[in-house]
């Protein structure tokens, strides 16, 4: 028994293959948008991954250091030390800036982190080149997406960094590349305002006759050296002892230090529900539609592509081909072509994945689901035309 | 020939599925959870590391001397500006003295009325002695002629108390004349203190050194204590570091240190540390030390410039050494992930020192040869699936040190 679909694609078989690829481009702009949320989730989920923290503990009444802004007392972690449970825990600052390097500028999450030697929280926990910080000034860590690269000096706010490490998946939940410097220096660039802001700054300190008294010589100096000091930091990342639950360290933080303390999953349903909850729906919004969309467009091409050889179905018909034969020729051309726009799509997607400036993940089961999809769509779009196909009277493959 | 047609359709057909088919389980394998992860390897090695302590600080003067009144004055005259060299005991400037001077002259005039005071106290004496002295012989001669009985006991008696008078006047002579010497004195003591005060005026340096701020100008009123000169000794520059606690361990006096200038950015200067001080600053938590230069740079820094201070601690014995980049925290406990016949172990490790160019000693659970992971493409898991390649896709020549 020969293949009747077999030998109908090898008859048109460039129309078919190029329908397919055709097909494929689209089910791989389909894969993409799915992988575009993922990433965007996933950068989320990296944030807090990288930060290596159990507990988060920041200013009470905020949902910091994240998804809002918040700011604690630098000294605050060494109380946070005495409870028991915790094993280490280590003040940080986000800000997100922009970082010079040369003539160009990036945009960048920079992260202030306590230098206390290997495996502190909040510490990049893989390179992928170069080393951590040693230093306590004046060393950054950068990710690879910064374009920065080893031994760049770069500059934030006033002060040059020289970049002695890179790391590879390290952003802030908007994609941004982060960028690791030593704490001291991240509080400072956190409130140190630009020199002529300074400048001026003292100026309206010395007109002030409150600060600027004649009779105690010094007291204008003390107090513009008060301005510019900075003892805040936005969060303290907290890892737990064995045996210890989160929960359980957590609640005496709340209640006798009266700070918010997050948990891992309190902390990402932050993330994923209030900080990129708007653009992840839009997203979503999108593939939904692209994957309707896409759906339609295969159904049609498999309805057109069978309508196409009405005549030749008409002549099968009159020939008295069985319409089990008929049937099954339709639905095994759909599904080919299914399997078909299904491989394309996904190489298609994951060689231009890499290309997207932000993170694009792509999911296996995201691909097994899609590869569902497609089939059932197949499927369905064959039945329509397979149903088509069996109400052709056979006449008309000598009337016309 | 007929079947040729079909066959070269197929032939085509297998051409564009078989590399589909092939780029696709390619795909599948080499992304997505079934990629093995890319890793650098480097191997454990023996050597002795030279930990350093790194921290900044500003430049400042040892001594700073602070030149100004000690009483409320306008400013008559700055002699000196900013920059110059000055000499011990050399005139920086003056305070107005208003009348001061005319004081002096007037404490003068005092003075000299008071010695004149005295000549005339002394000439009294002199007449009170003559007085004396004729009032006594002329007792002695009444009372030689009373023996006689030629003169009245009432004439001698007289006589004699005319003596005790003389004597009287004498001694009042006397007390004046001392007085007016104790108000001579006082004139010239008060004289001498005029003098000091209107030297107290002068605003004298009282060391060799350069004039580092002339905070006010002449014609300005100042208050007692305020700085009219601020005058460095050049030679007592150093430069107060602080260093973070957590890596300040072994940091002591008499240790070789690099001090590197902002404005001389790469060029660093030999000195030394010459004390680390006895109270840490507890706020922000950093050891605070003093370092001197061995020789002092010409031209000379500006004081609070900012400075960045390398201080190498003593030479460590030979041990196993890692990269800082390949220790990892997992579930608390610190480690490398070793190679083990091409599987990947957890190792914990206990670590010691670690130099600034992020070497780490590892003082348990490593041997020398043992290979780590250095780099990896994602964090790493026991299961994960590993690739070791030379060096991580995208990023630079690792090992480079800046």
């Amino acid at each position: 028994m020969i293949s009747l679909a077999g030998r109908d694609i090898m008859h048109a078989w460039g129309k078919f293959v190029f329908t397919g690829v055709g097909l494929g481009l689209l089910i791989g702009v389909t894969l993409t948008m799915a992988g575009v949320y993922r990433g965007m989730v996933d950068d989320a989920k990296a944030l807090l991954d990288n930060s290596g923290a159990d507990l988060w503990v920041v200013q009470k009444d905020t949902l910091g250091p994240y998804a809002e802004s918040s700011s604690l007392y630098d000294d605050t972690y060494r109380s946070l030390l005495s409870i028991s449970g915790v094993a280490r825990a280590a003040n940080i600052t986000y800000l997100t800036m922009q970082v010079r390097e040369g003539g160009r500028d990036v945009r960048a999450m920079v992260v202030g982190v306590v230098s206390g030697g290997p495996g502190q929280p909040g510490q990049p926990s893989y390179l992928i080149s170069g080393r951590q910080i040693t230093r306590g000034h004046y060393e950054a860590v950068a990710d690879i997406a910064s374009g920065f690269n080893l031994g760049q000096s770069i500059q934030i706010r006033r002060n040059h960094y020289t970049v002695v490490g890179l790391t590879r998946r390290m952003v802030s939940s908007g994609g941004d590349p982060m960028v690791f410097i030593p704490l001291k220096d991240a509080q400072e660039a956190q409130f140190l305002k630009d020199n002529d802001a300074i400048v001026q700054q003292r100026r309206r300190t010395a007109e002030n006759p409150a600060f600027n008294r004649p009779n105690v010589p010094g007291l204008l100096n003390q107090v513009i050296a008060s301005q510019s000091t900075n003892t805040f930091v936005n969060a303290i990342l907290v890892q737990i002892k064995p045996g210890f639950s989160a929960e359980e360290v957590a609640e005496p933080i709340r209640h006798w230090k009266r700070l918010q303390v997050y948990t891992r999953t309190q902390m990402e349903s932050i993330l994923v529900g209030k900080l990129i909850a708007t653009s992840a729906k839009q997203i979503a919004m999108f593939l939904v539609i692209l994957a309707v969309v896409s759906a339609a467009i295969v159904a049609f091409i498999i309805y057109t592509l069978t309508m196409g050889k009405i005549r030749e179905i008409a002549v099968l018909k009159l020939i008295g081909t069985k319409n089990r034969t008929i049937a099954g020729m339709i639905m095994q051309q759909a599904l080919g072509l299914g399997v078909i726009g299904f491989v394309v799509g996904k190489v298609a997607a994951t060689f231009w994945a890499p290309i997207f400036p932000k993170y694009v993940l792509l999911v296996p089961g995201d691909a097994i689901l899609g590869f569902l999809a497609v089939m059932l769509i197949c499927v369905l779009a064959s039945l329509l035309a397979i149903r088509a196909a069996l109400k052709v009277d056979p006449a008309e493959a000598i009337g016309g | 020939m007929i079947r040729l047609p079909i066959k070269s359709r197929t032939l085509a057909m297998i051409a564009v599925i078989a590399p589909l088919l092939i780029l696709f389980i390619y795909v599948a394998l080499r992304s997505g959870p079934l990629a093995p992860v890319l890793v650098t390897v480097t191997a454990v090695e023996n050597k002795a590391i030279s930990p350093a302590i790194f921290g900044i600080g500003t430049l400042d003067a040892r001594y700073t001397y602070k030149i100004g009144p000690t009483v409320a004055g306008r400013v008559k005259q700055v002699n000196v500006n900013v920059g110059d060299r000055v000499h011990a005991g050399q005139l920086l400037g003056e305070m107005e003295p208003i009348d001061l001077d005319n004081r002096i002259v007037a404490q003068e005039a005092t003075s000299k009325r008071a010695m004149a005071s005295v000549l005339a106290a002394e000439a009294q004496t002199q007449d009170a002695v003559a007085r004396k002295d004729f009032a006594k012989i002329q007792a002695k001669r009444y009372e030689d002629l009373l023996t006689s009985r030629s003169v009245s006991a009432e004439a001698v008696d007289a006589k004699r108390q005319e003596n005790k008078v003389a004597e009287s006047s004498l001694a009042a002579s006397n007390a004046n004349l001392e007085a007016a010497r104790q108000e001579l004195a006082r004139t010239h003591a008060d004289r001498g203190g005029l003098s000091q005060q209107r030297t107290n005026l002068r605003l004298v340096t009282p060391v060799d050194g350069l004039v580092a701020s002339r905070d006010v100008d002449p014609g300005t009123t100042v208050i007692a204590g305020q700085s009219v000169v601020v005058v460095i000794d050049p030679k007592s520059l150093w430069v107060n570091v602080r260093f973070e606690q957590l890596s300040a361990y072994g940091l002591q006096a008499g240790l070789a240190a690099r001090i590197a200038l902002r404005s001389q950015k790469g060029h660093a200067i030999t000195g030394t540390v010459l004390r680390v001080e006895p109270f840490a600053d507890a706020v922000t938590e950093e050891v605070l030390a003093k370092v001197v230069f061995d020789q002092l740079p010409v031209p000379l820094p500006p004081i609070g410039e900012l400075v960045e201070v390398t201080v190498a601690l003593a030479k460590q014995p030979s041990s196993p050494v890692i990269p800082n980049a390949s220790v990892q925290r997992i579930d608390g406990q610190l480690g490398v992930w070793a190679i083990e016949d091409g599987d990947l172990r957890f190792a914990p490790i206990r670590i010691g020192a670690t130099d600034l160019d992020g070497n780490v000693q590892v003082i348990e659970g490593l041997k020398a040869g043992q290979k780590v992971v250095l780099y990896s493409q994602h964090a790493l898991k026991a299961s994960s699936r590993i690739k070791i390649v030379k060096q991580i896709p995208g990023a630079p020549t690792s090992g480079s040190k800046p």
